[in-house]
């Protein structure tokens, strides 16, 4: 059986590697999501994103993200890597893959880890746009329990 | 006792730093820090007004009480994916 994992990594993801590192011998399916850098929002064309994170966080909000899918979903083995740096249009800034015994847990796993993901993990973007201006792109405010 | 506090992204910009070392009094609360901050009369006053703080890596409400050593991030929205 495969452990779930979670990267913040500055290299490029390779997706063949992430497939193989969740997938073992009781899986009948592996989903990949691949999340790439889009040439426009909102109308205004975009050259390039940078993405920075609070690492260490992130990979430790990520790897229970994957776990909690895991035991809700009964999938098998999840892992989530997430790019930081400066990416060109077409390059992908996340990836999931989801390895189980069957297809349909897959898929509400990956749903479940991409939108986790956008509202819990540290992670930011900054636009660059084609007219050369920078900004931040607005985000998910995470929800913080109160003490007990 | 010692904390470290840690600014990202828009955070960071504002604070000019990504990093600060703050001496508290013991029994201090992320509250207690918030204000020293925002005290300071520096950029650090324009933090906004409801803030998410993480205290050792894990989301913790402004009640949490600080001990020497802790490390407490300030986390802009977030907008990973």
């Amino acid at each position: 059986m495969s452990a779930c994992f979670a990267v913040i990594t500055a290299d490029a993801i390779d997706p063949a590697r992430l497939l193989a590192d969740t997938v073992s011998s009781s899986d009948g399916a592996a989903l990949l999501f691949w999340g790439v850098v889009r040439e426009q929002n909102d109308g205004r064309p975009v050259a390039d994103l940078e993405y920075s994170a609070y690492a260490p966080m992130a990979e430790k909000e990520m790897l229970r993200i994957a776990q909690e899918a895991r035991e809700q979903f009964g999938t098998g083995a999840v892992g989530v890597i997430h790019r930081t740096g400066l990416l060109a249009i077409g390059e992908a800034s996340v990836a999931i893959s989801v390895a189980s015994p069957h297809r349909g847990e897959a898929y509400e796993a990956s749903r479940y880890v991409i939108e986790q993901l956008k509202q819990r993990v540290p992670v930011w973007k900054r636009e660059g746009y084609v007219d050369g201006e920078r900004e931040w792109v607005p985000g998910f405010t995470p929800a913080v329990q109160e003490a007990q | 006792m010692n904390v470290r506090t840690l600014f990202f992204a828009s955070y960071r910009d504002l604070a000019g730093t990504d990093e600060l070392a703050l001496e508290l009094p013991a029994g201090a609360r992320v509250a207690d820090l918030v204000g020293r901050l925002r005290a300071r009369g520096d950029a650090l006053a324009r933090l906004p007004e409801s803030l998410v703080v993480a205290v050792n890596m894990d989301y913790a409400p402004l009640s949490t009480e600080l001990r020497d050593g802790d490390e407490v991030a300030f986390i802009p929205p977030v907008a990973g994916g």
